[in-house]
C-alpha cells in the first residue's frame, strides 16, 4: 500500500461509521447482559467469551484503525493474540487433566 | 493533497503508530497473566466463583461498560475531528472522553466503598471466614479491577495532555499521531474492560 493511499482509507473513516460501530458495541452489550440472566449453566462462559471476542474485534478493527493499517502490523496482532492464547491452553494442561 | 512532506510525517507516523502497538502487547501480557490466574481458578473453584461473583452489581458494571464503550467512541471521532482540521471539536471530544473516565472511577469508588462498607476486602475477617474459592475470586477482583482503574487514571492524564498539545498547535491536522496513540491506549483499556465485566458480573 502506498502512502497516498493510506493517507485516503484514514480520511475516509466518517463519523457516521464510529457511531454505527458504537451501537453495535452496545447491542452486544446488551446481548450479553441478557443471555447471563438466563440460566445457561456452562455455556453462559462460553457466549460471554464469544461476545466479548466480537466486541475487541470491532474496538480494534475500526476505532483502532487496525483494518486500514499495514499487514505487518495485523501479523503483529495475532502473534500477541495467539501467544496468549497457548499460554493459557497449556497452563490447562495443568490443571485440566489430572 | 499529499505533496512530499506530508509524505515524509507520515512515514514517521506508521512507525511511531508500531510503536505503540508494540507497547500494547507489553499491556496484554499483563493483564494476560491475570486472565490465567482466574482461569485456572475459577476452573478449580466454578461454584464458589458464581456465588461470590452474586455480590457484585450488573447494574453497576453494564452502566461502567457502555460508559467506555461511548468514551472509546468520542477518542475515536476526536481523531477524525482534528483530521478535518476541526480543533475545537476535537478538544470537546477529548474533553467528554475525560469526564466519561471520571465517571467510570466515580462509580467504581462506590462500587468499592461499598464492598469494603460490608467487610469484603483483601484480609479483612469477613472474607477469610468465606470458602477458599470466593477469597480468590474478590482477590483477583480487585488486583484486576484496580489495575485496570490504574489503567483508566493514566489514560485520562495522556488525553489531558493531549488537549493541551492540539490546544497549543503541537497535534494538528497535518500531525496528529500523539493523539493516535493515546486513543490506542484508550482503546486497550476499553478491550480489557470488554474481558473483565462478563467474567465477573456475569457468571452468577
Amino acid at each position: 500500500m502506498s502512502q497516498h493511499e493510506e493517507q485516503h482509507t484514514q480520511h475516509s473513516i466518517g463519523y457516521g461509521r464510529y457511531i454505527l460501530i458504537w451501537l453495535g458495541l452496545l447491542a452486544f452489550t446488551g446481548i450479553t447482559v441478557t443471555l447471563a440472566g438466563i440460566d445457561l449453566g456452562r455455556w453462559v462462559i462460553i457466549t460471554s467469551l464469544v461476545i466479548a471476542s466480537i466486541k475487541s474485534i470491532l474496538v480494534l478493527n475500526v476505532f483502532m484503525h487496525l483494518k486500514f493499517e499495514d499487514k505487518m502490523f495485523k501479523i503483529f496482532v495475532l502473534v500477541a493474540v495467539a501467544t496468549l492464547v497457548i499460554f493459557i491452553s497449556l497452563t490447562f494442561f495443568d490443571y485440566a487433566f489430572y | 493533497m499529499t505533496t512530499a512532506a506530508t509524505t515524509h510525517t507520515h512515514r514517521d507516523d506508521v512507525g511511531s503508530r508500531m510503536g505503540m502497538w508494540l507497547f500494547l502487547f507489553t499491556e496484554l501480557i499483563l493483564f494476560g497473566g491475570l486472565f490465567i490466574i482466574y482461569a485456572v481458578y475459577r476452573f478449580k473453584f466454578p461454584e464458589q466463583f458464581s456465588l461470590a461473583a452474586r455480590e457484585l452489581d450488573t447494574l453497576i458494571g453494564t452502566v461502567n461498560t457502555i460508559i467506555l464503550l461511548t468514551s472509546s467512541l468520542t477518542v475515536a471521532l476526536s481523531i477524525t475531528a482534528i483530521q478535518q482540521g476541526k480543533k475545537h471539536l476535537s478538544m470537546m471530544l477529548i474533553g467528554m472522553t475525560i469526564i466519561f473516565a471520571l465517571a467510570f472511577l466515580v462509580n467504581k469508588y462506590f462500587e468499592w466503598s461499598h464492598k469494603i462498607s460490608i467487610g469484603i476486602y483483601p484480609q479483612s475477617p469477613e472474607l477469610l471466614n468465606k470458602p477458599p474459592g470466593e477469597i480468590l475470586y474478590f482477590g483477583l477482583y480487585y488486583v484486576m479491577t484496580g489495575l485496570h482503574a490504574l489503567h483508566v487514571i493514566i489514560g485520562m492524564v495522556v488525553l489531558l495532555f493531549s488537549m493541551v498539545f492540539i490546544a497549543s498547535g503541537k497535534i494538528n491536522q497535518q500531525s496528529y499521531v500523539k493523539l493516535e496513540a493515546g486513543g490506542l491506549y484508550w482503546h486497550l483499556v476499553d478491550i480489557i474492560w470488554i474481558f473483565l465485566f462478563p467474567l465477573f458480573y456475569l457468571i452468577s
